[in-house]
């Protein structure tokens, strides 16, 4: 369903002092939809909470950041996103989580991974080549076995969207774990785009990288939103304040403020999340 | 009390040094034992090669005949030592018996690795990583005395059919002593120790890469096969390589089961040659063992494991060759 | 569950806006192929044929083992007879096994652990490290029919001769000395690599905790790492001891013929016995097989009954070795 699109704008006065030095790139969004939706989530490791009874809406068309100390339980949240913490023999979920009205629950974790696609907080890029490490992903998800001509122009769109093509269009043979950090990360990226998701989980996706490939990435997702509904977690508040339009800030398990982006950063109505983002900036 | 410590710390008995000395001449010993065995079995295995050359691994009579005529040559002077010696029905058994052996354990010991790790619910794994580390450690004999009599008998009473045991009747007797139980028993032999030499490669396969995988929507059985298997690769050769080695030099189970004759079964024959008895090179050893005694049979006896030695150093070799090889994209050891 | 499932949707589905068409994938079924499928259906048959060799070996056993054992076998020296009623027990292989097993490790145990710690604590200069290494692992992969040829020439060599039996000049050469100094070798390299495990595990921070307070290596080795390492040290030990008591090529090769002791005249007490022939329990298994030159399978059951029973011992200490050091909580859990 489509929401209308929150009013706020990089110049708009809610702008706080602080953040008068900081550019957002992105414009507001054209349309929104929401495709996901947490309802009341909890996930506990044995006997400790990571995450507390959370609820909030995941659209298309925009892009979440997720912000909070370290130990939050961010990563936790994104990955029952994708039921990835069903792999975690500890942890129990309870609440609810749909997709497209959908509880995830009730898709096959398989399919639903296809749609909701995660890229990690440690690049791990498969032990294969760089151009293998994409064919993968088209090859598995896909009944027959294509051969490699086939999968190249898929292959060299996925690699250019995350900005790696021009990097590395002579080496695609050689080892992906060669790759600088920075270029795993990209390349991590890349893979996750060549399965054409309708929900990207980013999990501190530019903590490795230099401000260059951070610039291509986030450019990347404001391009994304569009098509895909983006939900990046980050520690750098600047990066949040630049691409996100909604803004989640969690702390200890609990989620203490979700809002527009120029809201929270500008004026937060929570006393936490003032402190939070005001001892980022000083 | 003090003193008694630093005279025990820092005192010549202990002083560093000659600690590092001393567990220095400990590994050169060690070190300088392996040498000499190789050379020892080497010049004692000399004679037997250097009278037959090349021919020594070549076919021509049979090998149980030349052993008996080495031996009784042996009684005599130096001048009457016979060494002829033509090795081939035995190196085709080993390659035959051995070849077989590890193909049914490779595959079976891949699959149940990968269930032990991936697949297996929690109590099934839980009685199977035992039952895995049991069945490795059952000494050969044990695994001999059951091949002998269950094994053996039944292959004799029940598989083998009356017109086949007619149709060789002059040539050898079908009495379930048999490749066929040789290469079943050994497989059992070796199949635990490659499952778990597996089953920890795939452990040690970094999680971020499965769940990587398993995030973009492959399931799970693709991301074992694709993913767990191949970064465990060289566990994999390690694994299969310790096994063959331990299958080539098995001695004393497949002089129990193989049967006792040298025989060279021809898959030519049809079905029927995996019911042929057939001796492999390890086992000759053990049966001759009492042949020792004459030089000519006691050259002949080392050059037979002169030839194990050598083919269990080139699998190593091969298979360290093989894991380097595959380290370029970052598998794991 | 074929068709999508349809939960009550909390508003209806948005019209007209720009939406990435779905994929069509259906929601729910599965993404597991046929050969998928089929593959984990064979995982699933072969664990469970593993689980089921396990119980029929063991159950087996156990039933022939309790028809055919008698204590008083294991107190009553073999004899010669006619019927299997006749022939006595077998108490010199029993305790055979016993001294072979406890010299054997006594060997392997300080030399593995020495090796152990030169390797990992000093391993200077790097070429004789990385030549141990591959000693080490070499020694894993002969044959121990092999080594009970070696051992063959070593100890019927005039200067050893102090070591077994010798008559008219010459050596005769089957002792327990003989035999248990090669089945070290068989251990030796299970030793090496446990300790290894357990030493390399244990963080760099310790070993300068306790170089800063002014230790020696030398003395941090003993003291504090090989202490911590203990429980590798013990697993390691005890993998040496399973398959020292489970070797049979070196047995019949280095110290069998008989199913007696025989010791040597002459010696003082326990030397007597060392230095002469002997008998294991696997040595016994082997020649009472229908193969053998015993025959007598009931007594073949009962000896490899006992033999088993020592195995599964075995492996019941481990277990509960690892099992308190995950408990207690080592470095390398
Ligand atoms: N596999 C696990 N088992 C047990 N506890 C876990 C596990 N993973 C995370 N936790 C705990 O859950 C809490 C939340 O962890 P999570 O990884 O979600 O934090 P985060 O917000 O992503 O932190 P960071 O910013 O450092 O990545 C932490 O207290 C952590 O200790
Ligand atoms: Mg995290």
């Amino acid at each position: 369903m489509v929401v209308p699109a929150p009013s706020h704008n990089g110049n708009g006065a809610a702008t706080p002092s602080g953040f008068s030095g900081a550019r957002r790139s992105i414009g507001s969004p054209q349309f929104s939809i929401r495709r996901m939706e947490v309802d009341q989530l909890s996930v506990s490791y044995a006997a400790r909470e990571a995450v507390k009874s959370v609820s909030l809406p995941i659209r298309q068309g925009e892009v979440l950041a997720m912000i909070g100390p370290s130990g939050c339980g961010k990563t936790t949240l994104l990955r029952s996103l994708n039921r990835l913490t069903e792999l975690t023999r500890t942890a129990r979920v309870s609440g609810r989580i749909l997709l497209d009205d959908v509880d995830i629950g009730l898709i096959e974790p398989t399919l639903l991974r296809r749609r909701v696609t995660m890229v990690f907080q440690q690049p791990n890029p498969f032990p294969m080549s760089v151009f293998d490490n994409i064919a993968y992903v088209l090859r598995e998800q896909g009944s027959r076995r294509q051969r490699r001509k086939t999968l190249e122009p898929q292959v060299h769109s996925a690699l250019d969207r995350a900005g790696l093509f021009e990097e590395v269009k002579d080496n695609l043979d050689h080892p992906a774990l060669r790759l600088s950090g920075g270029q795993q990360q990209r390349l991590c990226i890349a893979r996750a785009l060549a399965a054409e998701p309708e929900v990207l989980l980013l999990d501190e996706p530019c903590s490795a990288l230099d401000p260059q490939s951070t610039q291509v990435i986030e450019d990347l997702i404001v391009n994304l939103r569009d098509d895909v509904a983006v939900v990046i977690v980050t520690h750098n508040l600047q990066q949040a304040y630049r691409i996100a339009d909604h803004v989640a800030f969690m702390y200890l398990g609990d989620l203490v403020e979700y809002g527009a982006a120029t809201t929270v950063f500008g004026s937060p109505r929570e006393k936490r999340t003032q402190e939070y983002v005001s001892g980022a900036f000083g | 009390m003090e003193e008694a410590h630093l005279s025990e710390e820092y005192g010549p008995r202990w002083s560093d040094q000659r600690a590092e000395r001393l567990l220095g001449a400990l590994v050169c010993a060690v070190v300088v034992l392996l040498l000499a065995l190789i050379a020892t079995v080497f010049w004692r295995a000399w004679p037997s090669f250097a009278h037959n050359g090349l021919a020594w691994f070549g076919p021509g009579g049979n090998v149980d005949d030349q052993i008996n005529q080495i031996y009784l040559s042996g009684l005599g002077g130096p001048e009457g030592y016979v060494y002829t010696f033509h090795a081939w029905q035995l190196l085709w058994s080993t390659f035959l018996i051995t070849g077989g052996a590890v193909l049914i354990a490779f595959f079976s010991s891949l699959f149940v690795a990968v269930f032990l790790v991936e697949f297996a619910p929690e109590p099934m794994s839980n009685v199977l990583a035992p039952v895995v580390r049991f069945l490795a450690s059952v000494p050969s004999v044990i695994y001999g005395l059951l091949g002998v009599l269950l094994v053996v008998p039944f292959i004799g009473n029940h598989l083998v059919t009356e017109p086949q045991r007619a149709s060789v009747a002059g040539v050898i007797s079908l009495s379930g002593y048999s490749l066929l139980a040789a290469v079943l028993i050994l497989a059992l032999m070796i199949a635990p120790l490659m499952t778990s030499i597996f089953s920890d490669g795939l452990r040690s396969v970094r999680p971020g890469w499965l769940e990587g995988s398993l995030a973009l929507g492959v399931n799970r059985w693709r991301t074992t096969w694709k993913i767990a298997v191949r970064t465990a690769r060289p566990a994999i050769v390690a694994g299969t390589v310790l096994a063959t080695a331990r299958a080539i030099g098995e001695a004393v189970m497949l002089a129990m089961v193989s049967g006792s004759v040298a025989f060279a079964p021809n898959p030519a024959d049809g079905l029927i040659f995996i019911f042929e008895p057939s001796r492999p090179l390890a086992p000759t050893i053990v049966k001759n063992i009492d042949l020792l005694g004459s030089e000519p049979a006691n050259s002949t006896l080392f050059a037979i494991a002169a030839v194990l030695l050598f083919s269990a150093t080139m699998f190593s070799l091969a298979g360290w060759v093989a894991r380097r090889s595959m380290r370029k994209y970052g598998a794991t050891a | 569950m074929g068709a999508p499932v349809a939960t009550p949707p909390a508003s209806p589905p948005s019209g007209g806006a720009p939406r990435k068409p779905s994929k069509g994938l259906p929601q729910s079924g599965s993404t597991w192929h046929l050969s998928d499928r089929i593959g984990l259906a064979i995982c699933w048959a072969l664990g469970l044929l593993f689980c089921a060799i396990a119980v029929a070996i063991v159950a087996y056993l156990f039933v022939q083992g309790i028809k055919y054992l008698r204590p008083e076998m294991l107190f009553t020296p073999a004899t010669a007879g006619f019927s299997q009623g006749q022939t006595g027990g077998f108490s010199d292989a029993f305790f055979g096994t016993l001294i072979v097993a406890t010299m054997g490790i006594a060997i392997a145990l300080p030399v593995g652990v020495g090796v152990a710690v030169w390797l990992v604590e000093y391993g200077r200069p790097a070429a004789l490290a990385r030549v141990t290494e591959s000693t080490i692992e070499a020694i894993a992969g002969i044959p121990s029919i092999v080594l009970a040829l070696f051992g063959t020439v070593i100890f019927s060599s005039a200067a050893l001769g102090f070591l077994s039996r010798t008559s008219e000049g010459v050596v005769f050469g089957r002792s327990f000395f003989g035999a248990s100094a090669m089945l070290s070798l068989v251990a030796l390299p299970l030793v090496v690599a446990s300790t290894r495990e357990g030493l390399s595990a244990i963080p760099q921070h310790v070993r300068e905790a306790s170089y800063a307070v002014g230790k020696t290596k030398i003395a941090t080795a003993r003291r504090i790492l090989l202490p911590a390492a203990r429980p590798q040290v013990a697993t390691g030990a005890m993998l040496g001891l399973g398959r020292i008591i489970g070797d049979t090529a070196i047995i019949v090769v280095l110290l069998g013929a008989t199913q007696n002791f025989a010791p040597v005249e002459g010696a003082a007490f326990p030397f007597n016995y060392l230095r002469g022939a002997g008998t294991t329990l696997t040595n016994f298994v082997y020649e009472a097989s229908p193969t053998g030159n015993l025959n007598q399978p009931e007594k073949a059951y009962a000896a490899a009954f006992v033999l088993l029973l020592m195995v599964l011992a075995l492996n019941a200490a481990v277990d509960i070795v690892h099992r308190r050091a995950r408990k207690v909580g080592t470095w390398s859990s």
